[in-house]
């Protein structure tokens, strides 16, 4: 392949030159959140420096330049995940937000006692949680189809579990525990036949691979901001349009009414039904800025850029003796969860910190994945588009440190 | 290599981490509490063994990074032969010692636990140690058979 312009890349994220504990950062915790180019920040700070207003209010000129970064912005996610419509990309909080969002309406207004909802073995408390408690609140049943010992979604037992009874299935497209990449077009395809709505959760994936969500045929979907080199406190919800225009409302407001009596509230159009209140202007036009970054670079570059560099530190870590690879699907995407024989993975995290190097420690909100492997805790080296082969000798050697001093 | 860590990692954790000591479990025991941190998935079960107000035996079972079971290995040790009063009071000087002030921990009561201030330095870790100390704390009230540092 054509060699991927990492240092390029890098020069272009002021934080990669920070120094932790007098020591060069390796940022190795990109499935918790991605740090942000300048590009993102920049385009922050010009919105709140020169065009910053409320959006869809004023007759005033701030608040009309506003209203089009934002709406802008909305283009662009229109078009990096190739949805058909700009009323189908819904502005919210986050990933857990569009869950919860769609638990509440969707979910409510489609699913009822006895019904069932389809997750997997291998979901993030997000997409569990908020499934549990519609179940509370309806009487309706949470499947849960299982995995292997590779962390791989067991197909058959996911096929057996559909039912005419199932409303909706809702599946990580990329696991934050293991790395798995779901075969999520093989679940569409035969939820389609079965007429169910299917959700993906791709929180992780969207940093990591192109996502046209016409090609995939999915219902919804869902990610957030922060892990796609964006700010927090923004995420998208993905959906059909005619599934959005028969959802009832989340969250009563300002902006997502047409016409407002004390006898009677007309509500507003897509996508701005599902947005009550002001939303998080900059951090939406900050996206903006991202999807334009990751365009540039290209998300096919970056997705073989990261496959290189996930065979490396794989390849480099089961040279290591005493380490253990939980989460060895074929189809993965760039994470490396493991575990130290006789070594607490909190442990590893301070030690690694102490080199300067950031990697995540503990269930990583998959609690049920934890359990089904039979440990309290992994430690996870996730890796992004500004990671380089360098950082993942650096891991390395620090881990067989580590070993060395615990004896 | 790992130099900046001395005070966190100090020989004698890695020693208890190795080798727990009173690491079994306790049949008859009087007390008997499960003490968890979310957190990180650290899971301890902590035993005593009461003679009216002392404390007679102490044991443990469970798993956990090296900070928190080096701090349940010594504080069973330590607690042997302590009435609960002078328990509690040990609870307190540890608890200041992790997150309190320096000038404030009274090192001759805490003896071989100072091996732990370390973890004063670094907040992430602070739950670590005193998890095994609020198991302790929730044993000797009697009040619940599980506790949670979150």
């Amino acid at each position: 392949m054509t060699s991927f312009p990492v240092e390029k890349i890098r020069a272009d994220f002021p934080i990669l030159k920070e120094k932790i504990r007098n020591k060069p950062l390796v940022y190795l915790d990109n499935a918790a959140t991605c740090q942000k180019p300048l590009a993102v920040i920049d385009s922050i700070s010009h919105l709140y420096m020169h065009e910053y207003a409320n959006v869809h209010r004023g007759v005033h000129t701030l608040s009309i330049k506003a209203t089009d970064r934002y709406e802008g912005a909305r283009e662009k996610v229109k078009n990096f995940i190739n949805a058909k419509s700009t009323k189908e990309i819904i502005f919210v909080k986050g990933t857990t937000e569009a869950i919860n969002l769609i638990a509440q309406t969707f979910g409510k207004a489609n699913i009822s006692a006895g019904d069932e909802i389809l997750i997997t073995a291998m979901e993030h408390h997000s997409n569990i949680v908020p499934w549990q408690m519609l179940c509370e609140e309806t009487g309706a049943i949470l499947k849960v189809a299982p995995i292997n010992l590779q962390g791989e979604l067991i197909y058959d037992e996911f096929e057996k579990l559909i039912s005419n009874k199932t409303k909706l299935i809702s599946v990580v497209h990329m696991s934050n525990a293991l790395g798995t990449v779901n075969p999520v077009k093989k679940i569409i395809v035969t939820a389609k036949v079965k007429n169910i709505p299917v959700l993906l959760d791709g929180a992780q994936a969207i940093p990591h691979m192109p996502i046209d969500v016409q090609d995939l045929d999915c219902d919804f979907y869902v990610f957030s901001g922060h892990k796609l080199y964006a700010p927090s406190g923004v995420g998208v919800l993905y959906g059909k349009q005619a599934l959005l225009e028969a959802m009832p409302p989340y969250q009563g407001g300002g902006d997502m009414i047409r016409k407002v009596t004390f006898e009677d509230t007309e509500y507003n159009t897509l996508p701005y039904k599902f947005e009550a209140g002001t939303p998080s202007i900059a951090d939406v036009v900050g996206l903006g800025a991202a999807i334009d970054y990751l365009t540039d670079i290209g998300m096919d570059n970056i997705a073989n850029y990261e496959a290189e560099l996930l065979d490396y530190a794989t390849e480099k870590a089961n040279k290591i003796k005493g380490l253990k690879i939980i989460g060895q699907a074929k189809e993965k995407g760039a994470i490396l969860s493991f575990v130290l024989d006789k070594i607490h993975p909190h442990d590893i995290g301070t030690m690694l910190d102490s080199l300067g190097i950031a990697i995540r420690a503990g269930h990583h909100c998959a609690m049920p994945v934890m359990d089904f492997f039979e440990v309290p805790a992994t430690a996870r080296a996730s890796f992004a588009m500004y990671n380089t082969k360098a950082e993942i000798d650096a891991l390395m050697a620090g881990i067989e440190q580590l070993i060395e001093v615990f004896g | 290599m790992f130099d900046d860590l001395r005070d966190l990692y100090q020989e004698v954790i890695f020693d208890h981490n190795r080798n727990p000591r009173n690491y079994r479990v306790m049949e008859n025991a009087d007390r008997e509490v499960e003490g968890f941190n979310p957190l990180c998935g650290d899971r301890l079960t902590l035993f005593l063994k009461m003679d009216g107000d002392v404390i007679t035996d102490a044991s443990f079972q469970g798993s956990g990074c090296a900070i928190s079971t080096a701090s349940v290995s010594l504080m069973t040790e330590i607690v042997k032969g302590k009435t609960e009063t002078e328990a509690e009071a040990l609870f307190k000087q540890f608890h200041e010692m992790t997150t309190g002030k320096e000038e404030d921990v009274d090192l001759e009561a805490i003896g071989k636990l100072a091996v732990l201030a370390g973890v004063r330095e670094y907040p992430a870790r602070v739950k670590c140690a005193t998890l095994a100390w609020h198991t302790l704390d929730a044993a000797l009230k009697n009040e619940e058979n599980s506790i949670s540092t979150e």
